[in-house]
């Protein structure tokens, strides 16, 4: 009975199903960070030393944070979930690279402690941590983030104008379209142009706005990987693209510029703070679409991506509650 | 791109008439929504031909081997019983009657643990030393239905109701189409696999029989299209009125609700029978035994089982009911490597074995010896519910099983309850995506005691 006693020694009495998908939480963070590396590799080569140390600085902060208040709140470490280091990847790349470094460790900070561990850790928090902890320091230090082009950003922009103006200085595209269109268009700010350079290099606003291109590359991947679900990115850019057509401005140069993509692929399709539902993440992708759009066009904070998804975030419970699939079975017919 | 292949496809499987590619277009019909793609690992197995497992020393028979009324032995110990002589039986209608599969003598009657891990009474027999395996005490009586009553079949995919109850369709559901599950989806088996294509001409008779019995107007026989060979088989014997249908490999296929499904495109309604549909859905194991039974009298005393993962000869063995699982796993060669867990049935929802020492019986399909590398973590190695949705993707019922999971997990029944826990049909699809591995359907099964005791009709 050699078979019996050195099973019965080793083999294990569990419920079934007995075997499992290779798919776990750490290696679902890996393929975020993955798909958020070309963008992030270009922003540091393009950028040079001041976008590497906002990566370190956000990184380190919400890793440091996440590490420190597990050791306090005797709990377990839970690093190696991953998603700590997604949430720094994610802050840094939604903040200019000249932020002052105190700004970019309170973000981090915040982001972690208020946005997700004061919750009770990770699947618990109602709204994005990267995004708290963004929206908390654009909110606390508003003159410093805002402030006049060439504090917090890389560089500012200077395009050549038409109609009487020898060039346009603004903070951003986005900031310049907004002024170009407030002013009636007397600039004729030309928005197909900016095509080319916000696909592939624009060094004005944020790391994350470096190349569109790049944001979409790691968008597809993370679809084709079945981590993301296409319906917050569709309906999101399609909401976003379809409002800026209708409210009379050019819907690519809208989806290419600001915070859309980043937003759209990597920010409101975060787990934990989004619809599981799918209808409900239809919704959840239009609604950001539209905030965002309504935001950009008629808001008074360029912000108008981070407060789109926090809200919506905080509306994700009702809408799975509203969109709860029918079970199979319950039909009328059939008897 | 996959638009032109599937055109490419169809067109050229129309103008050649290939039975294969016929299979492939199939294909786009059967689908239904949710389920997975686990590893099959068939291929240890799906080449063994079926072959004998000896007799063993002793044979163990639980005189519940089927849902329903267990049966009471009709033997005392000291007395020697024939090859299918009944040894249990009940007079209820939900039951099926127990056959000694050896000549031997009654050796003991006593509880005994099954697969399922519950203790039963059960009759132990000691064979002769001499067996003829090829006769046996013929079962007697008039018209079908009695005949598959009398020889104790039971479904053999794994459920076990008693056959003949659901031969007797009510008057005002009738049934119009007979699905034979041949399927088998779950990982590892490859018993239903082998007898379909080593006894194409038995299932396919076992699918008339029933038909003729229940008086519907066809019967399809379906099989998930990892097994080109079996279909083409099935099809050279099928003839008129047997349709053979190759699904989409994707488990639960077999599950009885997505199989309707795929096939007549109605959805069991919540709370009612199967037949409500006009369907009326047998494993081709059972429908191999019911043409055995019909056509020579023979009661069910053996069964296919599928030994494998890591044994030193996985194949597919004939094994006379009541075989110890240690002894079978004896006659594979025993254990290599290192073992996770020892399973009855399939991995995705087959009880572990707590003890070896447990009868085969009629619901059996395989002993799958689980290498530990592709063992599941412990359930209590689960992390917190990250929301990624993947639970709800996969279920095949359209549940949102995190919803009742989170509920359950904190004792809140009634919140558990609001989100269908009845409707489950435990598959295991949720537990095996879950990335932090929550046990979602444990989980799951508690929040349908819950709702059960509350007096919640399923």
């Amino acid at each position: 009975m050699s078979a019996e006693t050195t099973v019965e020694r080793r083999a294990v009495v569990a419920p079934p199903p007995h075997i499992t998908s290779p798919a776990t939480c750490s290696g679902i963070m890996l393929w975020v960070v993955i798909a958020l590396a070309p963008a992030a590799l270009w922003a540091c080569v393009s950028m040079g030393v001041p976008a590497i140390r906002m990566f370190a600085l956000s990184v380190g902060s919400t890793l440091a944070t996440e590490a420190v208040w597990n050791v306090i709140a005797r709990k377990p470490q839970t690093l190696k979930d991953g998603s700590a280091l997604v949430t720094g990847v994610v802050l840094a790349m939604s903040m200019p690279p000249m932020t002052p470094w105190w700004i970019a460790v309170a973000a981090g900070f915040i982001a972690i402690a208020l946005g997700k561990m004061l919750f009770g850790g990770l699947g618990f928090n109602l709204f994005n941590p990267a995004l708290v902890g963004r929206a908390f320091v654009l909110v606390s230090w508003a003159g410093v983030m805002a402030s006049a082009p060439g504090r917090g950003w890389f560089k500012t922009l200077d395009v050549a104008a038409t109609s009487g103006y020898d060039a346009i200085t603004g903070a951003t595209r986005l900031a310049v379209a907004a002024a170009d269109r407030a002013a009636g268009g007397v600039y004729g700010f030309d928005l197909a142009a900016q095509y080319q350079p916000l696909l592939w290099r624009n060094l004005e606003g944020s790391l994350g706005e470096i190349s569109a291109a790049l944001l979409i590359l790691g968008g597809v991947v993370l679809l084709a990987k079945g981590i993301i679900d296409w319906r917050i990115p569709v309906g999101y850019i399609g909401t976003m693209g379809l409002l800026s057509w209708a409210f009379g401005s050019d819907p690519i140069f809208n989806i290419l510029a600001g915070g859309v993509l980043l937003g759209a692929f990597f920010m409101a399709t975060d787990y934990v703070s989004s619809p599981m539902t799918r209808n409900g993440r239809l919704a959840f992708g239009v609604g950001c679409g539209m905030l965002n759009a309504v935001g950009r066009f008629y808001g008074s904070m360029p912000e108008a991506t981070t407060f789109a998804i926090l809200f919506m975030n905080g509306l994700a419970p009702l809408l799975d509650r509203v969109f709860k699939p029918r079970v199979f079975g319950w039909v009328k017919r059939n008897g | 791109m996959r638009t032109i292949c599937v055109c490419l496809v169809l067109y050229i499987s129309r103008s050649i008439g290939s039975t294969w590619l016929q299979g492939v277009v199939d294909l786009g019909k059967g689908a239904f929504k949710g389920g997975i793609h686990p590893p099959d690992r068939k291929a240890a197995t799906a080449g063994c031909p079926v072959q004998w497992a000896p007799v063993p020393a002793r044979l163990v028979l639980p005189m519940s081997q089927h849902l329903g009324a267990p049966c009471v032995p009709t033997v005392e110990k000291g007395q020697h019983v024939g090859r299918g002589e009944v040894i249990g039986s009940v007079d209820a209608l939900v039951s099926a009657p127990v056959h000694s599969p050896v000549d031997g003598e009654v050796t003991a009657i006593g509880p005994w643990l099954t697969t399922g891990g519950t203790r039963v009474t059960a009759v132990t027999i000691t064979p002769d030393a001499e067996q003829d395996l090829e006769s046996y005490v013929r079962v007697q009586a008039d018209d079908a239905r009695a005949i598959v009553r009398a020889a104790g079949i039971v479904g053999m995919g794994g459920a076990t109701f008693p056959t003949m109850v659901k031969l007797m369709p009510s008057a005002d559901t009738p049934v119009d189409t007979v699905i034979l599950n041949g399927c088998e989806c779950e990982p590892f088996l490859t018993c239903d696999h082998r007898l379909m294509l080593e006894m194409p001409e038995k299932v396919v008779e076992g699918a008339r029989k029933i038909t003729e019995i229940v008086g519907a107007s066809r019967a399809v026989i379906c099989l998930e299209d990892n097994k080109p060979d079996a279909v083409e088989a099935l099809r050279r014997v099928a003839g008129d009125g047997v349709e053979v249908r190759a699904l989409p490999t994707h488990y639960p296929q077999g599950a009885e609700k997505q199989l309707i499904w795929a096939i007549l495109r109605k959805e069991v309604s919540h709370g009612k029978l199967p037949a409500t549909t006009g369907a009326l859905v047998h494993n081709v194991a059972t429908a191999a035994a019911i043409a055995d039974a019909i056509d020579t009298g023979r009661p069910l005393m053996e069964r296919v089982v599928t030994v494998t993962g890591n044994v030193a000869r996985p194949g597919n063995y004939r094994v006379l009911l009541g075989t110890l699982v240690s002894d079978l796993l004896e006659y594979a060669g025993g254990t290599v490597g290192e073992v996770g867990r020892v399973i009855a049935g399939g991995p995705m929802t087959g009880p572990a074995l707590a003890s070896l020492d447990v009868p085969v019986a009629k619901g059996t399909s395989g002993i799958v010896v689980l290498p530990l590398k592709d063992a599941a973590p412990r359930v209590e190695d689960d992390q917190p519910c990250i929301r990624c949705g993947r639970c709800s993707e996969s279920c095949p019922m359209f549940l949102l099983p995190y919803a009742i999971g989170n509920y359950a997990a904190r004792g809140d029944w009634n919140g558990a309850g609001r989100f269908n826990p009845l409707d489950c049909i435990e598959c295991g699809c949720c537990s095996f995506v879950c990335p932090t591995n929550r046990p979602l359907v444990q989980l799951i099964r508690l929040a349908k005691a819950a709702a059960m005791l509350k007096g919640v009709k399923p």
